[in-house]
């Protein structure tokens, strides 16, 4: 109820602020975001309403998407967002960041760059988390890992299978080493969580890059890759600086992963939650009825 | 002492290397090559030996001593293929209840387009998370550069000590100066590296590491070799005492608290 609110809220502002554009430049033709959209892919520009779960009806390409339409796509109604918290450390004392952290809140009525939940997909309880790049781009710092890992304990605890849908730039900068420590902090609880021969899948969503990728990303017992999503360790500038050359275009792709062996399936988010439900019910023991 | 000559300190090409650590500490040095995969990294190496009486395997990243043998060894950045031998090792170790050294040495993984297709990120995170399976005692050695996730795929220890003149970092400051200040010439890597509290006091202060192994003279005596060896030789006694379940549970609580 509050969430519709919310969203309805949100909607009302980027209008009224699409308004005040227009008044101020009358000579150039916006496109009103709110009933057209342009695709960042095929650039072909086509009703909002047309645009399935962000999926561009033209070429398919999938966009972002935050936290909360993913939840509202995958799970079978309700469920029940874990461990928010109001912490927001800044242990290099860093520069403006506790300021950009409050902005971000304010903006995204995020707590961090992730939400947990548990609900079912498919009459199956589970536990999830989902990253939200409008947060910091999605990267890792103490809240995320700590978030993370409560979501993982608590799995483990109930004995409930783990997603995590990753979208991430990498470890934190700003909070340092901490941010570092935080990759072994999760894996950490996923080795333990996997030691309970409990199911992991972890779901590679559009960027997912660093420190992500070097910790619970591609750890999943199973591991789902979305389409045009781009997957990697280093950037692909920092890379192209070290080899001097140019990069193939489909590097680092999901498709590009899936080739390399580090992907085991791709799926299209029209069938992202049949996908998961049909997953779990397989990790469930054997099916009656 | 700056905080960036700690860290150009912690990079100079005379300081000892993996193999200096380990011909001065250890005995009966055996390397271990291949990932059984389909290759070997020259810049991470490893194997069994003896400290003291009690066997141990190590592992950790190699730098030269000059630009030739570092173009050999690609300046300790690690590829995939090198932290699936490390895997391969670390588990051996575990099952013959070998205890575990690695010596960290490392700007970071190597940023290439073979390291990508091999799943760089995957090599590390495995290291990372097989870790907290192994039931012998683990320590690891921060020696000069200890840089990103290039540096915490060995950096998973009952015991994380520091050389007083090492860095352990998220990136290297130049890279933080680039990413947090815009900084394209790198004049301000030094803010950067004052910033980001990096040293080996730093790092104990904030309870990162567990212990500073004062240098001496790195190049003209045996001071930092009996150093490392007399703690090595100590808190591997002390871990072995624990069962194997306390062990994991510390291990997991050490980590479990940032
Ligand atoms: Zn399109």
């Amino acid at each position: 109820m509050e969430k519709s609110f919310k969203k309805q809220k949100d909607k009302l502002s980027i209008f009224k602020n699409l308004r005040q554009r227009n008044r101020k430049n009358k000579n150039t033709r916006e496109i009103p975001e709110d009933l057209f959209k342009k695709c960042p892919h095929c650039n072909e520009i086509q009703t909002s309403a047309s645009y399935k779960d962000n999926v561009c009806p033209n070429c398919g390409f999938h966009l972002p998407m935050n936290a909360y339409e993913r939840m509202d796509l995958i799970y079978d109604g309700r469920y029940k967002v874990l461990f928010t918290t109001k912490e927001a450390p800044n242990p290099l004392d860093f520069p403006g960041y506790g300021e950009k952290i409050d902005e971000l809140k304010q903006k995204t009525k995020l707590d961090e760059a992730v939400v947990c939940s548990i609900g079912h997909i498919g009459k199956i309880k589970c536990v999830v988390c989902v990253m939200d790049n409008r947060f910091m781009m999605g990267s890792m710092g103490s809240v995320v890992g700590e978030k993370i890992t409560k979501a993982i304990e608590f799995a483990l605890k109930k004995k409930l299978p783990l997603i995590i849908f990753t979208t991430s730039g990498g470890a934190r900068m700003q909070e340092g080493i901490f941010s570092l420590m935080q990759m072994a902090k999760v894996n950490g609880a996923l080795a333990r969580f996997k030691a309970a021969n409990l199911l992991y899948v972890s779901y590679i969503t559009h960027p997912t890059y660093g420190g992500v990728s070097a910790s619970f990303a591609p750890m999943g017992d199973i591991v789902i890759g979305e389409p045009f999503a781009m997957y990697g360790f280093a950037g692909r500038r920092v890379i192209a600086s070290t080899i001097k050359q140019k990069l193939p275009d489909d590097f680092q792709t999901t498709k590009y992963n899936m080739d390399a062996g580090f992907i085991d399936l791709i799926v299209e988010r029209s069938k992202c939650k049949q996908t998961l439900g049909k997953i779990l019910a397989m990790h469930q023991g054997v099916r009656h009825g | 002492m700056g905080r960036f000559e700690k860290v150009e300190k912690a990079r100079d090409l005379k300081r000892p290397n993996i193999y200096d650590y380990i011909n001065n500490i250890f005995d009966d040095f055996i390397e271990l090559k291949g990932d059984r995969c389909g290759g070997d990294d020259s810049a991470i190496i490893g194997g069994i030996a003896f400290l003291n009486n009690q066997p141990v395997t190590i592992v950790g990243h190699l730098k030269g001593h000059d630009l030739n043998s570092n173009l050999k060894v690609n300046f300790g950045m690690g590829s995939p293929s090198g932290y699936r031998k490390a895997l391969r090792l670390m588990q051996q170790a575990n099952k013959f209840n070998r205890p575990i050294i690695s010596f960290i040495d490392t700007p970071g993984a190597y940023p290439g387009v073979e390291s990508e297709q091999k799943g760089i990120g995957e090599a590390i995170a495995k290291c990372i998370e097989d870790s907290f399976n192994y039931t012998v005692p683990k320590i690891s050695i921060i020696i000069g550069e200890g840089g990103s996730g290039g540096a915490l795929g060995f950096g998973v220890s009952d015991q994380v000590v520091m050389l007083e003149n090492a860095v352990y970092s998220i990136l290297s400051p130049e890279g933080f100066a680039a990413i947090l200040f815009k900084d394209k010439d790198g004049s301000r890597k030094e803010e950067a590296a004052e910033l980001m509290k990096l040293t080996a006091l730093d790092l104990f202060e904030q309870g990162i590491i567990d212990k500073i192994i004062p240098e001496g003279d790195l190049n003209s005596n045996n001071f930092v070799y009996d150093k490392i060896g007399n703690h090595l030789t100590q808190e591997i006694q002390t871990l072995s005492r624990l069962d194997k379940k306390t062990l994991l549970h510390n291990r997991y609580e050490r980590f479990r608290k940032y």
